[in-house]
């Protein structure tokens, strides 16, 4: 159970990936705004308290593993990398720019601490599945994370994975499905409906839980009764906002690659600095 | 040409839509098909007109290859669109086998070719399109490089009975022909004659960087034609060999991998019909990166600069 100083610490590191990533995408002008907002907690709980990684060797043996398979919330995970020290600060505002190791999608070949590269949705799910098989052979106790978008999941290779990690009992694997409602052409209800995928991949035969995915004591639980199933891959959909923290991008549709100007980012930061945590 | 060009860019996607708004408005048998990128192709207007007849699959573009396939085989013309990286590798199989092995009618759309992915970056940047389209049997393979051409070949294509393979830049260029000029899949356009070179170039990036190396070659002394060669495959033999007995060789400039694009089509040709020097201006075993289209030109050497030269050392032999 997180205590309420660590609560305290988990919500202030938060925030401070949404400014970072906020401020990097206002000063590009452009960028995935909403899908990286709505994976911050789930980031930052992983990071902060989850994941045994070292920033000064990141390749190192027996680390945890992330594949972001919805590779265009990159600017999210940059942040959390950046403030980790996996590189310096000073990267993150290169986001995107010629030359730059910072790329709108993951990429595993230009970024320290990315463990995958992904952009072309659904084949992270399969890169986990032989992430966590790949443990299995090499004895290594690390635990490889997945995290999917719910737009994402129209993708058939998502299916496929889903019914070979249950197949190879993968206890070692855990997913999340960001939930945040939302694809790019609209609400999913209405593009391509997925309700309820919490059962849909107990259906598979994974240990399947649906949460808050911005409360991280809902998220901490959940991810320890994750770890817990030793025998079967687990998947926790995180109901969330797309978007989430950003006053021009929440409830807002086109928040998925939309317009950010330096004036806007700065407000945003403005105010999410003076909210209470 | 007599009409006036038109000055003003247009959106191609807008152009795009339109078009397929009219095909649509005189047969009942148009369909569209997007993936989740209805939004960046535009085709939302499709979509009010004619809300039955648009299918937005969600993000998942094998699924949408193979309905397309099923909606032809039903007496439908579907017009599905995607990336170009997500419309041609992600869903290669399902192109080549439902829609073209079968001999049905599927009009398959990759938008933001090559470089023109810009902050998508490498996931998203496709170089291999056209090398892969090529290879399906009897599959017309087209990149129209300005709104005139692109109205008038969705409709040839629309009208085109078998499968085809449109490379759609989606953001706004200005026309270089005039309104009501006539456009026929495989036969390429003489944009400007010449004598000493011939410059060939496809699609909205490299045909305005032929043109604008043309103009450079002619204050070096040299007469460059440029041809737009709208349709790479099958790709207008005539006029190619035509031009090999005018000039002295050829550049070829493609937004694409040099290997089995626009430029392999060329030396095909010319080696079997009237070998003649040619060097090509494309992609040269690389994948993408992210950057601006300016940014990612230079990178990838698809300027108006490298053309000139590239024709200078055609020249020189
Ligand atoms: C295979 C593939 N098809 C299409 C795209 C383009 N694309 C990027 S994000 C996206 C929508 C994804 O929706 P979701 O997974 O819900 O992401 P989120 O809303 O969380 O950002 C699409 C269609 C892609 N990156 N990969």
């Amino acid at each position: 159970m997180i205590g309420e100083g660590e609560l305290r610490e988990l919500k202030r590191k938060a925030r401070e990936v949404r400014v970072l990533t906020l401020d990097a995408l206002g000063h590009l002008g452009v960028g995935h705004v909403g899908g990286a907002l709505s994976v911050v907690e789930v980031l930052t709980i992983l990071y902060y308290r989850h994941m045994r990684v070292d920033p000064s060797a990141p390749r190192m043996a027996g680390r945890d593993k992330l594949v972001l398979s919805k590779g265009h919330a990159g600017p999210a995970l940059y942040s959390v990398l950046a403030d980790k020290g996996f590189f310096p600060r000073e990267w993150l505002r290169t986001l995107n720019q010629g030359g730059t190791s910072l790329p709108s999608h993951c990429d595993m070949r230009r970024t320290p601490g990315i463990d995958m590269t992904t952009g072309s949705l659904g084949q992270g799910v399969s890169a986990s599945i032989g992430l966590a098989l790949g443990n299995r052979l090499n004895g290594d106790a690390g635990t490889v994370f997945l995290i999917i978008g719910d737009g994402e999941s129209n993708e058939g290779q998502v299916w496929e994975g889903a019914m070979c990690a249950a197949h190879y009992r993968l206890g070692n694997l855990i997913g999340f499905m960001d939930y945040n409602h939302m694809q790019i052409d609209g609400y999913t209800r209405d593009i391509m409906d997925i309700e309820a995928p919490e059962d849909k991949w107990a259906a598979f035969g994974w240990f399947a839980q649906r949460v808050d995915g911005h409360d991280f004591r809902a998220l901490d639980a959940a991810i320890e009764r994750a770890k817990a199933e030793t025998s079967r891959p687990s998947m926790i959909v995180m109901d969330t906002v797309k978007g989430k923290g950003a006053y021009f991008a929440e409830d807002n549709v086109g928040n998925h690659n939309m317009k950010v100007d330096e004036a806007m980012a700065a407000e945003a930061i403005r105010r999410l600095m003076g909210e209470a945590l | 040409m007599g009409a006036a060009v038109a000055t003003e860019p247009r959106e191609m996607r807008v152009v795009y839509a339109e078009t397929l708004v009219r095909l649509a408005e005189n047969s009942a048998d148009i369909v569209i098909l997007e993936a989740d990128l209805m939004k960046a192709s535009a085709t939302g207007i499709f979509q009010k007109r004619f809300p039955e007849r648009a299918f937005n699959i969600g993000v998942a573009e094998a699924n949408m290859v193979g309905i397309a396939a099923g909606l032809s085989a039903s007496g439908k013309i579907p017009f599905a669109a995607s990336f170009t990286c997500f419309a041609s590798r992600r869903a290669y199989d399902q192109f080549f086998i439902s829609c073209n092995y079968a001999g049905l009618n599927v009009k398959l759309v990759g938008t933001d070719p090559g470089i023109a992915a810009e902050y998508n970056g490498g996931t998203h940047m496709c170089f291999e399109d056209l090398g892969l389209m090529r290879n399906v049997p009897g599959l017309v393979v087209f990149e129209p490089c300005d709104p005139v051409s692109l109205a008038a070949l969705v409709e040839r294509a629309a009208a085109h009975r078998g499968c085809t393979y449109l490379r759609l830049h989606r953001k706004p260029i200005r026309p270089i022909y005039p309104d009501g000029e006539a456009f026929e899949l495989g036969r390429g356009k003489v944009l400007r004659d010449g004598g000493d070179v011939t410059l060939v170039a496809t699609g909205a990036i490299m045909v305005p960087e032929a043109l604008a190396a043309a103009e450079r070659l002619a204050s070096d002394g040299v007469s460059a034609a440029v041809i737009d060669m709208h349709t790479v495959k099958p790709i207008d033999r005539d006029l190619v060999l035509e031009y090999a007995r005018k000039t002295r060789g050829f550049v070829s400039c493609e937004n694409h991998q040099i290997v089995n694009g626009l430029g392999s089509a060329m030396a095909e040709v010319l080696c079997e019909g009237c070998p003649r020097p040619l060097r090509r201006v494309g992609i040269r075993d690389e994948f993408g990166e992210v950057g601006t289209l300016d940014y990612l030109k230079a990178r990838y050497r698809l300027t108006a600069g490298v053309i000139a030269d590239e024709a200078h050392a055609v020249l020189k032999g």
